[in-house]
């Protein structure tokens, strides 16, 4: 179906190909998952699909890309639209129209299609999709999961043969994750579809694969083949690989259940070891005795213009050298809660007392140097044109020692030029960036939201490490996140939002461990034993081997 | 009859019927500064909202127009007071201190006294741009500009797009500035000065450029153009024809609502425009073979509504030409006449509040929290 020949892709002014020699086959009906680093060309390669590159991006593509055989030298994107379908990373910036129904028939009105034809198909789509209740809604009114599969719907009224997919669940909480992959595994089997997507968050989506193509960047030559053949030689791997790996188990597991059926031994052996409590246990930096209270919320509660209750009634001491994860699903007051602390958001009622102060009473400059908080787009804190002058501007507004904010960031993340313009890093480099910003005036609370949103494994490693060590120096530390792998590397203390209140609050292993949206894949594994991490497992096995 | 006639079917009204109804409405208000008539307007379109208006985002328009409205007279009445020429009239309502103007601004005097007469020109003056703004607020809430882009005829395809992707990138641009200044504040910046202004401008023009190209990479791989092939020769003729006709169009128009401007302006132009405009579209709609999902039908309500906007814009037209003292005030200060025909065809307006079918659900989820602080303390 798709066929790619010796594809080498240089973007215009770059001095290396971004894409080399890249030789590729997809069959039809496979669901192929695009898995490598950022800035390895997974973006590029998707694109190349139908044409975007090089006829929209510019550019230079060398050797032959063909899908259903048509060459995309000869054919634009658009005359592609019949046959390949593209879902872009945020399908918002992507909707022409702004109801369900009009977005459906966008693309056959475009290709010309008689009305008989789009009423049958805008019919059918609602159905195959389950949107049929969505059908005369404002496209601004709908929730993630739901702009995704209306994003993919409108591309599948057009029947193309191919879907091609870029982090289609990388903004999603877990349970809209699950709905846009039920969907397209459904579309995989039921019309035979071949679907082509890319994704950082493989604990989601290897399971489903039939094919995964792994770009190893900086010119290396890509690796393809069975999710398991693939998944035992790559870097990048779901924590129920590296289990299996760990283990010794052949062939790989790549789903929870896989690993479960295989882990009976290993459960067993577990057992012998002595988990918490123990030797292990005192070692563990989280079992640290907690030490002051860095923030106390009493009784908050906000109410949005409109009368939506964002948080009800919120009671939330936050304490240094802890790291506290906040959970729930998108719109559950999560960065509402956050925003109080650094006073984007007033209380409706009830108290916020951010060290001795109240956020929204204070100027912005007084509270940096208690909380600090890294947005969900951290690019909106960056407004220089190099990494340099936004660090001297952060030093300059903190009153820090000159050199404070860039030394945090070099320590950070090693080894980016500092003339470098920040819109030119990674989205892990970025994210960095405006953490050392943040820290420049040296806050003792820090808030992230949504951090590792677009981060490959290795930048989430490296955040990881970041935040350990800051906890270490005795930051409070609060994450609203979806990301339950990251919330058991690092969480101390787990606190679950729904519908603007508390439902769960306490120690990371004893709220995530039995929660079926929450737990962590090792869990799962291994539950009912409470071990989160691979790390964890490894630690244990370690003396007893 | 079919459904679509039935006054009591609940489906959403093509939005070409509720843009004539409106600029019915806001061409009567041209006509006019009698503050009876144009309260009226504003009144009869707040009616025909409030009964008729959906629940979608857009609906909320007619609000915010009612303020910009506002904002128009206010504006309006404190210039005209407090900065104008020097004998307005009389009745002195209070004193300023006046400030002395050099001799090349003679003729404008700054603060003095203020005048009943002053006061109230300036309101009427302000009232009746505020009714026409008021009009446009009400064809929004109504039927959101998109929809009627929906309509467009094919040649004017292209147009209508890059209409449609300017009016998403407005309200994305304020909601991306919002983000920013909120991001400042985390920096401890407070909001504040030109090197403010320029430290938000960056990201968000930068955010609403990358935006754009998204836009544009989505609507070229979802088939966009692909079916327009035309020679240059003809897109050319197509083009000349079609705005000279619109041209013709304007200039009729103006013609028409101008009390003053010469009869040969008027109808005559307006339908040469017309003609041309119309032989331009036709020719453009042949070299597009792009179809359209669902056009809205146009059916009985329609009628009825649009013919109830164009009743008020006749009823100020006969009023005109019958009896122009009632349009326009003796003086300020003068209780103004309530001129009948005038009123019974603005009344005739608030029709589309029973005529025009019900509006259906939408039924939309709770609003969810949205990501930007709504309500920020100083």
């Amino acid at each position: 179906m798709i066929e790619l020949d010796q594809v080498s892709v240089t973007y215009a002014g770059a001095d290396r190909p971004v894409l080399s020699d890249v030789s590729l086959t997809i069959p039809e009906g496979e669901l192929c998952l695009v898995v490598g680093h950022t800035g390895s060309g997974k973006s590029t390669l998707l694109r190349a699909l139908n044409g975007l590159v090089p006829h929209f991006s510019g550019g230079e593509l060398r050797g032959r890309v063909t899908v259903d055989g048509r060459d995309t030298r000869t054919h634009r994107p658009r005359d592609l639209a019949d046959v390949v379908g593209v879902v872009g990373q945020d399908p918002m910036s992507g909707f022409v129209t702004d109801l369900v129904e009009d977005e459906l028939a966008y693309g056959m009105e475009s290709l010309g299609l008689s009305h008989d034809v789009m009423r049958k198909r805008v019919e059918e789509t609602l159905d195959l999709l389950g949107i049929a209740e969505l059908r005369n809604r404002p496209l601004a009114t709908l929730s993630g999961g739901q702009r995704q599969r209306v994003a993919i719907g409108s591309v599948l009224t057009t029947h193309p043969r191919v879907l091609v997919l870029d982090e289609p669940t990388s903004a999603l909480d877990p349970q809209a994750a699950e709905e846009v992959l039920a969907t397209l595994t459904r579309l995989v089997h039921d019309l035979g579809l071949t679907v082509v997507l890319a994704e950082h968050r493989l604990e989601r989506v290897v399971q489903y694969a039939d094919r995964v193509v792994y770009l190893p960047g900086n010119g290396e030559a890509l690796v393809s083949g069975e999710p398991g053949d693939v998944m035992s030689t790559v870097p990048i791997v779901p924590p129920v690989v590296e289990l299996g790996r760990l283990a010794g188990w052949s062939p790989l597991p790549l789903s929870v259940r896989d690993a479960r059926r295989r882990a009976g031994e290993l459960r067993s052996r577990l057992a012998t070891v002595a988990h918490s409590g123990g030797v292990e246990a005192a070692a563990d930096p989280r079992n640290a005795p907690r030490t002051d209270r860095l923030a106390a919320i009493r009784d908050l509660v906000v109410t949005y213009r409109g009368g939506t209750h964002a948080l009800r009634g919120i009671d939330l001491d936050l304490r240094s050298g802890e790291v506290t994860a906040l959970m729930g699903r998108n719109g559950a007051g999560k960065s509402t809660l956050l925003g109080t602390l650094v006073s984007l958001v007033a209380p409706t009622s009830g108290t916020v007392d951010v060290g001795g102060l109240t956020p929204s009473e204070v100027k912005p400059r007084e509270l940096v140097r208690e909380v600090g908080l890294v947005p969900q787009e951290p690019a909106d804190l960056l407004y220089a044109d190099t990494v340099a002058a936004e660090c001297a501007t952060a030093d300059h507004d903190a009153g820090a020692d000159p050199g404070t904010c860039l030394g945090l960031f070099a320590m950070l993340a090693p080894g980016v030029p500092d003339d470098q313009h920040p819109r030119d890093l990674s989205e892990g480099q970025r994210l960095t960036l405006a953490l050392a910003i943040v820290l420049t005036a040296r806050p003792r609370l820090v808030l992230l939201d949504e951090p590792t949103r677009g981060l490959d494994y290795g930048a989430k490693r490296r955040l990881v490490r970041a935040l350990h060590q800051l906890r270490a120096e005795g930051h409070g530390l609060v994450l609203a996140t979806h990301d339950v792998e990251l919330v058991a590397e690092v969480a101390d203390r787990v606190v679950v939002l729904g519908d603007g209140e508390v439902v769960a609050d306490g120690p990371t292993s004893d709220v995530i461990v039995a929660s079926p949206a929450f737990a962590p894949q090792v869990a799962k594994v291994l539950a009912p034993q409470p071990w989160l991490t691979v790390s964890e497992v490894a630690a244990a096995l370690e003396p007893a081997s | 009859m079919r459904a679509v006639h039935r006054l009591t079917y609940s489906r959403s009204l093509h939005p070409g019927a509720w843009w004539l109804w409106a600029l019915g409405l806001a061409a009567a208000a041209s006509r006019t500064r009698n503050p009876v008539v144009l309260l009226l307007i504003v009144a009869v379109s707040g009616l025909v909202v409030a009964a008729r208006r959906s629940d979608a985002p857009w609906a909320r328009a007619y609000n915010a127009f009612l303020k910009l409205a506002l904002l128009v007279i206010v504006i309006r009445v404190v210039l005209q007071a407090v900065l104008s020429e020097s004998s307005q009239g009389v009745t002195v309502l209070f004193t300023l201190p006046e400030v002395p103007l050099p001799e090349a601004l003679a003729g404008i005097k700054l603060g003095g006294e203020i005048t009943a007469e002053a006061v109230l020109q300036a309101f009427y003056d302000g009232l009746q741009l505020a009714t026409i703004l008021v009009c446009v607020g009400a064809a929004n809430a109504l039927a959101s500009a998109r929809r009627l882009l929906r309509c467009v005829p094919g040649a004017l395809y292209e147009v209508g797009v890059a209409t449609v992707v300017a009016l998403t990138f407005a309200p994305q641009l304020i909601t991306d500035a919002g983000r920013v200044r909120a991001a400042h504040r985390l920096r401890g910046h407070t909001n504040r000065g030109w090197r403010m202004f320029t430290r938000t401008a960056m990201p968000v023009l930068e955010g609403a450029l990358e935006r754009s190209v998204e836009l544009a990479a989505a609507m070229d791989s979802r088939g966009y153009g692909r079916t327009t092939d035309a020679s240059r020769v003809s897109r050319r003729t197509t083009a000349a024809l079609t705005f000279g006709g619109l041209l013709g169009v304007c200039v009729g128009v103006y013609g028409l609502l101008d009390a003053g401007a010469a009869a040969l302006l008027g109808l005559p132009s307006l339908l040469l425009g017309l003609l041309l405009a119309g032989v331009g579209l036709a020719l453009g709609g042949r070299r597009t073979r792009r179809t359209r999902y669902r056009p809205d039908p146009w059916a009985l309500p329609e009628w009825l509504v649009a013919a109830s906007g164009l009743t008020a814009a006749v009823g100020l037209f006969v009023t005109a030409a019958v009896d122009p003292a009632s349009l326009v005030l003796a003086g300020p200060l003068v209780i103004p006449e309530v001129p009948w025909i005038a009123v019974l065809g603005v009344l005739a307006a608030a029709a589309p509040a029973v005529v025009a079918p019900p509006t259906p659900a939408y039924a939309p989820s709770p609003p969810l929290p949205t990501r930007e602080p709504t309500e920020v303390a100083a």
